[in-house]
Formats: structure tokens, sequence, C-alpha cells
């Protein structure tokens, strides 16, 4: 029993210093250090309202717009409810779907992404295009899913093909360093700047 | 493979061979209670708390009263976490509204006991489930305080290889507290401000209602994350503060902060080998044990990443790229995300699984077969490729001592370790904690793979199915605490099975090691003779490594049969469950 008071009082120990001062340290130091990023890197419109959060993907489903990956967050891109399908390689219910339209699986994505994108039936796709993220709240896309995207985008907008062509290259981002991670386009950054783009076309 | 992904495995092991000098020195001055840069700042704080505790630091405790001290620190802040959770309704920082009916009794005893065994296992989802509070107080306290206790532990049973004719291991408390202040606070500091300035919120604000560009509504939470993220990985606890853990841009937002986060989670549990080195008074003892489990990371990481690399036939057969090219990942990308692509995906796979972490930056439940016996197989042989902040170490040691004895019996010899005559009680004592890890896995699987009700809650048929099981009591007992998520383990079955086989994971193991090295303690130093077998030398490194693979398989080998290996054939024969 001897233990009985230093174990309670280190438990105090931990709980008054690791659990309170050093979250509210780092919360002061982030704040004022970084107080863009501490606060979740939010986007704003012109007149202010947050419109998502430059690391979060949001769902587009119109032609206009970019779209993100599949997402098995909530009913999709559900920045409360993050998550991926869990599914594993020979999982039918990945594969196919449910088919009673509850659930798309891979060679049913992977068809709607060519329609959508007026593509042949046989054409090879990204490997990012018809699979679900780990978090479905993934902001990227690869730059070959962008470039399949883009003429469809081109035309829903009545830009040139180039234009957005070349928006999308000022969006890419390389590996880190030339080493990290994988070369990259942030899908709500991109259609921001869309946007921004068709409102100085139309001036 | 592509080239940056092998590029990117040597340049994370030459990074962490150049951290490990430095962090292990530092660590072992710590340990013996030597005066650091940080004395001048926290001695005040250290000679204050060992006051308001009413313990003598320099009390030296025999193995019985220090692992009684252990258990009873583990069982009072288990306790505390346990009836946080159930009266998160009435604590503050709660603006999510949660209460009791979000954590009921058998979900509030699992989460209190795998926090508490540094596994983070959550069969909750943390953002449908916890208040900012229960977050901070209730789970982050034991992603620091069953750090500090597994590097306590490891370094008691070093103290006891080290040690000649001696009655104690050091003192618990002294370990525990020194531990957090001079190691792990600093470190957690410097290293939660770079996450928040590569994107990692801090912030106690509710959630922000985003209006969308398409004008659909997004409820953004937040919270205090970065605090929580940094511990997580250094710690090896690997908890998220999100469901989707490390894969949430929260969590992990770049490639920057992938590698730095794999950076944390090997830090500590690689330097401790030259602690280790530094202690028993032979560095190359330390580099052994390194290289040994470098040697098996390497392997492990080159394995997945290929696997996952080469994508799945149900892929290819629906003319979804598998190969990688300039402008997109390929592979297996179904539960990955762009900015870490294959190679950042499978090494993070391998370091949480080698370490005791389990957080996780891609689902592991949707990895390939191959790709997904790796991060079992690491968690199967006792998580010793470098392991938990601790935990790794004495598992190491306790595969170091079957080594010696296995040596010993094919030469003929008494076996001796660092000086130490390996008797009866010793190869019982290790052989005690792999048979019951064994069981436990094992038991388990086998009562669940048998319960119609444990069986209603896999998300996967077929042999992924089982493999589900399988991953779910390996990472219990292992400690780890990653998960094929797709299984719903919040049911009363598996919340109280899990439940005990972490507490089995964790404390089976430390008792029977802290009673190995108190018996080693109290021996007098054997001199090296021409017929020891020389154990700093790669040869050794060399046995160690194959004690660790057979031990594994011959354990595990059937039960690897029934789940990824049959279903690697399904899947190249196209078959779908």
């Amino acid at each position: 029993m001897k233990h009985l008071r230093p174990a309670l009082l280190l438990t105090l120990f931990f709980v008054v210093l690791t659990g309170l001062a050093f979250p509210v340290v780092v919360w002061g130091l982030g704040r004022t250090l970084f107080p863009d990023a501490a606060r979740g890197s939010l986007l704003r419109d012109a007149q202010g309202t947050v419109i998502g959060s430059s690391l979060l993907g949001q769902a587009f489903s119109r032609p206009e717009y970019f779209h993100p990956r599949p997402s098995a967050a909530g009913a999709g891109y559900d920045a409360a409810n993050s998550g991926g399908t869990n599914l594993g390689p020979t999982s039918d219910k990945l594969v196919n779907g449910l088919g009673d339209g509850s659930f798309s699986g891979f060679r049913e994505l992977a068809a709607q992404y060519r329609a959508e994108n007026g593509l042949a039936p046989d054409t090879l796709i990204p490997a990012d295009a018809a699979t679900r993220s780990a978090s479905g709240l993934d902001p990227d896309i690869s730059p070959g899913n962008a470039h399949l995207q883009s003429a469809r985008v081109a035309r829903a907008r009545g830009l040139a093909p180039e234009q957005v062509e070349a928006l999308v290259a000022a969006h890419t981002i390389g590996r880190t360093l030339g080493l990290f991670g994988e070369p990259r386009v942030n899908v709500l950054k991109l259609n921001v700047a869309l946007d921004t783009l068709a409102a100085e076309t139309r001036r | 493979m592509t080239a940056p992904s092998v590029v990117q495995i040597i340049v994370f092991f030459g990074l962490l061979l150049l951290l490990t000098k430095p962090l292990g020195g530092y660590m072992a001055r710590v340990f013996a209670g030597e005066r650091t840069l940080l004395h001048p700042a926290l001695g005040g704080l250290e000679r204050g708390t060992y006051r308001l505790l009413g313990v003598d630091p320099a009390q030296d405790m025999k193995w019985t009263t220090y692992a009684f001290a252990l258990l009873a620190f583990s069982l009072a802040s288990m306790v505390f976490t346990y009836a946080v959770l159930r009266l998160q309704g009435v604590l503050p920082l709660n603006p999510q509204g949660y209460g009791a009916a979000q954590m009921p009794a058998d979900l509030a005893f699992n989460t209190a006991a795998s926090f508490t065994s540094n596994t983070n296992w959550q069969s909750y989802s943390p953002e449908l489930t916890l208040s900012y509070f229960s977050n901070m107080v209730g789970l982050a306290i034991h992603n620091w305080a069953s750090a500090a206790v597994g590097l306590a532990v490891a370094i008691a049973v070093i103290r006891g290889f080290a040690r000649r004719s001696a009655r104690g291991l050091g003192n618990f408390w002294a370990d525990v507290v020194r531990c957090t202040l001079y190691l792990l606070l600093p470190l957690a500091l410097v290293g939660a401000l770079v996450f928040v300035a590569m994107g990692v919120p801090q912030n106690f604000d509710p959630a922000t209602v985003a209006t969308t560009l398409e004008g659909g509504r997004q409820t953004i939470w937040q919270g205090p994350v970065a605090s929580q993220e940094i511990i997580k990985q250094l710690g090896t606890n690997g908890g998220g503060f999100f469901n989707a853990n490390s894969a949430h841009p929260f969590e992990n937002p770049s490639p920057a902060s992938n590698f730095f986060t794999l950076l944390l989670i090997w830090s500590l549990p690689a330097a401790i080998t030259h602690t280790f080195g530094k202690m028993v008074g032979n560095p190359k003892q330390g580099w052994a044990l390194f290289g040994a489990m470098a040697a098996l990371a390497l392997v492990g990481a080159l394995i997945c990443t290929a696997a996952e690399q080469a994508g799945t036939p149900h892929l290819a057969a629906a003319q979804i790229e598998t190969s990688a090219t300039d402008a997109q990942a390929g592979g297996n990308m179904e539960g990955k995300e762009v900015r870490f692509g294959i190679a950042g995906s499978a090494l993070f796979a391998v370091v949480t699984t080698g370490a005791s972490c389990g957080a996780v930056n891609s689902m592991h439940d949707s990895y390939t077969p191959l790709g997904g016996l790796v991060p079992l197989f690491n968690m199967l042989t006792g998580e010793v490729v470098f392991g938990g902040v601790g935990a790794g170490l004495y598992g190491m040691l306790m595969f170091a001592v079957l080594a010696v004895f296995i040596a010993g019996l094919m030469v003929g010899r008494t076996p001796e370790y660092l000086g130490k005559k390996i008797e009866k009680f010793e190869v019982q004592m290790a052989m005690l904690a792999t048979l019951v890890l064994a069981a436990s896995v094992l038991v388990f699987t086998a009562l669940s793979s048998a319960s119609p009700t444990a069986l209603a809650s896999l998300n996967n048929a077929g042999p992924h199915g089982f493999s589900e099981l399988l991953y779910t009591y390996a990472s219990a007992t292992g400690n780890n605490g990653s998960a094929f998520a797709g299984l719903s383990t919040n049911t009363p079955w598996f919340n109280v099975t899990i439940g005990f086989a972490l507490l089995v994971g964790r404390f089976l193991m430390i008792i029977p090691l802290l009673a190995m090295a108190g018996a080693l303690a109290r021996k007098g130093h054997v001199p090296a003779s021409s017929g020891t077998f020389p154990t700093d030398t790669v040869t050794f490194a060399v046995l160690l490594v194959g004690v660790v693979i057979i031990v594994g398989a011959l354990t595990y080998f059937p039960g690897l049969s029934l789940g990824p290996i049959v279903e690697h054939f399904q899947m190249t024969a196209l078959a779908t469950h």
C-alpha cells in the first residue's frame, strides 16, 4: 500500500503537466508563431465566409470543377467522420460494389470517371481516380488525374483547354526535396483559382 | 519499385543512424541521474515532484518493489482515465456535448486499458465519441506516462545485465519523472511546434461550418491536435485525434510531416540500443542489436513497398493503372493518400508496426495480402524492429537471451550474455513471456473465429476476414494499436477480450522480464573465455534475426497460411468474396 500515494500523485503530475499545461503552452506558442496553421488553414472567400480548409478535400460534382477522389468519409468528404473503406483486395464489395446503388465498386467508379470525362471505355486511368483514400478527406489528386479532367472542365466553362492545362501545371506540386511524397494537385485550391480565372475572363 | 521510394528508405535509415548515438548517449545520462543542460531549468521541478510524491529517488528497488510500484501507478492512472471517460458529460472542454452515452462501460474499460498499455487501440471513432478534455487529459496523459514507464522498464532490465552482485534495479519513480522531464518534454515541445508549422491545428475552437464552392456544408472539427500528435508518435502510442489517424490531413498534412513522423516513431527505440551499449560498457553490444533490428526493418520495408506498388490483378483488370508513371503513383491506392503515395504509405506501415506505435497513414485492411503480411508479421514477432519506446529493447533482449541459449545448446556450454550466466530461471522467464503472448493472440483469434457474434463484426469475407481477427489480437497483444480497421470492434465481446489481450501483452511481458533482470542483477560477472560466444558481432546479429524469424514463423505460420497466404493465391486467381 505504500505505493498508493506516489501512484495517485504521479497521475496528478501527468494530468497537470502533460494533460493541461503542455497543450495550453503549445496552443499559446502555436497561435502566436503560426496563427493560420494553428486554426486549421481555413480558406475564406472575398466576403470572409469560410469555404473550407486548404488541407481538407471537399465534394465536387459539377462538370465545371475538378473532381476529387471518391471518398468513404460519411456520405463523402464528411470532415466530422473521417475514414476509408477498409475493404481488402479480394472484397467483392470493393471490386463490384453492392449492386443496389448504395456502394459503388472500383469498376463502376472507373466507368463513371471515363463517362464523365468523355474517355473511351478501355482508357487506362490513374490509380487514384477510382480508389478511395484512407482519410476520405484526401485534398489531392495526381497530375495525371487532373490532366484527364481538364478537357471537360474547359468545355463546361467555355475556356481554352490550354488555359485550364496551364492552371493545372501551376498548381502541381512536385515531390518534397525531389524525394518524399508524390506529385499532386490540391483540388480545392485549383477550383478556387478556376473561379477566379473565370471571373477575370468575364470582366 | 520506383527510384525515389528506394532512396527515401535509405535516407531514412541514414538519418536514424545519425540520431542514435547522440540521443542514446543523452538518455544514458538522464537515467543515470547525471546533470544535463536542462537541469538549471527543470531541476527544481524534479525535486519538487519527489517531495510531492514522498519518495526518495536514491532508494534502490528490488525487482518486486519496482514491479509493484509500476503496477500501482498503472492501475491508478487507468482508473482515473476510466472515470474521466465515463464522466466526460459533466467535465469541461466538451463543445460536442458528448457524455457517457458515447462511452459505455465496456468501451471505457477497453479504452483505458488500451492507453495505459501504450497501445491506443481505438474501438471508437474519436470525433464522434470524445470531448477535447477526454482526449487531452483522459487519454493523452497515458501517451506520456506509458512511454516513460516503457523506457523505465527497459532501463531497469539493462541494469539487470549491467550491475554485478546487486540487489536492486533502480528507482521506478525517479526513472519515470526523469524520463518525462528531461527527455520527453523538451523533444515534444519542439516537435509540437514543428507540427503546427507544418499545418497541424492546435486550438480549442468548436467546429467551423464551411460553405463549400458548390454551396454544400462541411463541418470541420479541429482541437488540440498538435500537442497530442507529437507525443502519440514520440511515445509510440499511435492513438489518433481523428478516426483516420495519421492519414487525416490535420494530423499529417504533407510528405514532410510524414517523414518527420517516421523519424519520431523510431528515434527513441533506435537510440536506446546505444543507451544499452553504453550502460553495459560496450557500445558494440548496442550496435549488434541495432544491426539486427535494421536488417529486419529493411527487408520488411522492401517487401511491403514492392507488394503495394505491384497493385492487384483486380485493379489491372478494371483498366486502372498499376505501374508508377511521372503523373501518378500506380500500385494499390485503395486506402492510401495521394500526398504519401505508395512509398510513403508502405514505409509508414512497416515503421508503425515494427515499433508498437500503431498510428496509420493508410488503411492496412486494404493492403494487398503480402503487403499486409509484413505489418502483421512485425507485430506477431513482438515488435522488436526497433519496437515501442522501451518495449522494443526489452523484447529484443528477451530474444537475445533465447539466442544465446540456443547457441549454447548447439555447442554444449552454459550460455552467457554480457558476462552473465544465462541459467534455467532466465530462460524460463523469457519463454514464459513468449508463450503467454502467443497464447493470447492465438486463443482469442480462435475463439472469435468460432463465435457467430464476433463474425458478425467482420467487414470482409473469406481469408481476409480471418486476417482481420488475427491482426486485431496481434495488435492488441503486441500493444500496437493499428488495425485492419474494417472489423467493428465496438461490441462487448471485442471490447472485453481485446481489453484483456492489451493488459496481458503489457504486464505479462514486463513482469517476467523484470524478474529475469532481478535474477541477473544478483549474479556476479563471468570473465569472457575462449568458449564464450561473442555477442557484439555480426554473427550474433544474424543469429538473433534468425531466432526472431524462426520463433515467429513456427508459432504463427498456420495462422498466416489461413489468412494472407491463401488470400494471395485467391487474389492471383481473380477470386472475390
